[in-house]
């Protein structure tokens, strides 16, 4: 479902972010990215959504070839995929449901539809108590639960959480990955980007392990090896 | 469809609404220069007015040997008033000179009675030309010099007053021309201002605009919200910048109207309001769209 063929990121010219990078995703997989901070991780999701172009090779997802995408093209693939942010990336004006409720506006999705599922979903991450709440007035970890509300609401094919977990207590992030799984269970493909050693030894899913760009392990119920 | 644009405008005034702050400041400066826009073109009627003032005052008069015959100058009155230049014409007999002469010199006692000694009228008929643009008497004059017409006349004015004329044609034009350029120069600024304050606010949603696009909204729905703001902001600040100009004009009329007559400042600005207000609607309304598009455009590359 997803391939990375070859590819490689340098930027400006010199400073290289992904070297040679090759790997295949299947649907309703659950792999976890892991490496230092610098070693390519974000790299490979800004590069899947379109938000980078690869210097060298080719990215498919779906029937799209990522790399070959134009700028106004971009938001279709947007929509197959759901996104999750160390920084949650919430709209500051927006309330929690009106947050997740964008993520449907965007697809032209009709408005009764929108008002039976985003309750549904709200009430799934177990906010919907604070669904009229702005972000600035919600916790980190409930900042983050409106986040993957957002990100899974239009059922994405995909779900790439980038260090969701980055700033969060470890009750949180305990809570966090619970959700990511759930949504994996119910059929969601999920990429999870992180370098918290203790989440990716109690997951005991796929690991691709990066360091400096270049892919140097790739396991099914892999650990967090770095030397 | 029209969901897409329903809700592209619902969140053009639900944004607009909740970032009042940044509204009202972009409303603020928005007024200022939709109020400069505003008196530029009350200041070009004004100039107007004061020129047309000035160019009532000039004429040429033509003054006729007393051997001429009311025929005769009725003819070339008629034969004047077919050259496209000429405004108006007004024919002075002798008869009515004499009366106007006598009406200006009724406090000089001696004159009247100078006058009442001749028995017969010394004054001569004369018609008072004016011309459609003050830079055309130099044509009607050249007009009646010619010598079929010259052997009935007496004398012009035109030969004695042309310094000052041309002075005058002179001045109206640079007026005209300069007051063009000033409201040229102004608007661009006016503009400009409120291009930037968009500009501003708009990079203060730069994040926001980035989120959505990751959230996978098309360029259009990221900026239609945001030319929305645009418009709705041209269009109250075009109904505040009328607002208060009504009372200032209501105060500044009187005293306008001491130095030209001929305007009612006040009655021009009621009378016109609703064309007066179009026109900054349509100033503001565009310039606000068309900044909003062009700043969100920046943050629209990736």
């Amino acid at each position: 479902m997803i391939v990375f063929q070859n590819v490689w990121k340098v930027y400006n010219n010199k400073s290289v972010a992904l070297e040679d990078v090759s790997f295949k995703i299947n649907a309703n997989e659950f792999v976890s990215i892991v490496g230092r901070s610098g070693a390519g991780k974000s790299t490979i999701l800004k590069l899947l959504i379109g938000e980078e172009k690869p210097t060298k090779g080719k990215i498919f997802f779906g029937q799209y070839e990522v790399n070959k995408l134009k700028n106004k093209e971009l938001p279709a693939l947007r929509r197959h995929i759901g996104i999750v942010f160390q920084d949650f990336k919430l709209l500051p004006n927006k309330t929690a449901y009106e947050n997740v409720a964008f993520a449907l506006e965007v697809a032209g999705r009709p408005s009764s539809e929108i008002r039976d599922l985003v309750p549904q979903v709200l009430d799934m991450v177990g906010l919907l108590d604070k669904a009229r709440n702005f972000p600035h007035e919600l916790s980190g970890g409930e900042k983050q639960r409106v986040a993957i509300a957002r990100a899974m609401i239009h059922r994405p094919e995909v779900i790439l959480a980038d260090e969701p977990t980055g700033n969060l207590d470890p009750f949180h992030t305990a809570e966090i990955i619970n959700l990511l799984l759930k949504i994996n269970n119910l059929g969601t493909t999920v990429i999870l980007a992180t370098h918290d050693k203790e989440i990716i030894n109690s997951l005991g899913k796929r690991v691709i392990t990066l360091e400096n760009g270049k892919v140097i392990r790739d396991e099914e119920k892999g650990r967090f090896i770095l030397v | 469809m029209f969901t897409v644009i329903w809700r592209i405008i619902y969140y053009g005034i639900k944004n607009f609404w909740r970032n009042a702050w940044p509204s009202i400041a972009t409303i603020g400066t928005m007024v200022i220069a939709l109020s400069v826009f505003l008196s530029l073109i009350l200041f070009n009627v004004i100039t107007k007015k004061a020129i047309e003032l000035i160019q009532e005052k000039i004429d040429i008069s033509v003054y006729f040997k007393p051997t001429t015959s009311e025929d005769d100058i009725l003819n070339i009155k008629q034969s004047l008033e077919t050259l496209p230049e000429v405004k108006k014409i007004e024919y002075i007999s002798r008869d009515k000179a004499l009366e106007i002469f006598k009406e200006s010199h009724k406090e000089d006692e001696t004159i009247l009675q100078a006058l009442n000694e001749l028995d017969r009228n010394p004054l001569v008929a004369s018609l008072n030309i004016q011309a459609k643009d003050p830079s055309q008497y130099a044509l009607i004059a050249e007009y009646l010099s010619s010598p079929n017409l010259s052997k009935f006349i007496d004398s012009l004015s035109y030969s004695k007053n042309e310094v000052v004329i041309n002075r005058l044609v002179s001045i109206i034009h640079t007026v005209n021309q300069g007051g063009f350029i000033i409201t040229l120069i102004l608007a661009i600024v006016a503009g400009l201002v409120i291009f930037n304050t968009i500009r501003l606010a708009i990079y203060s949603n730069r994040d926001e605009i980035s989120i959505m696009r990751l959230v996978g909204a098309s360029n259009t729905f990221v900026r239609g919200p945001y030319v929305v703001g645009g418009i709705l902001a041209g269009l109250i600040s075009a109904l505040i910048s009328i607002i208060i100009a009504l009372p200032l004009v209501y105060f500044v009329s009187p005293y306008l109207k001491i130095f030209i007559p001929n305007l009612n400042f006040f009655s021009y600005f009621v009378s016109n309001i609703f064309l007066l207000t179009f026109y900054q609607i349509i100033f503001g309304v565009l310039i606000g769209a068309f900044s909003s598009f062009v700043a969100v455009r920046r943050y629209l590359k990736n």
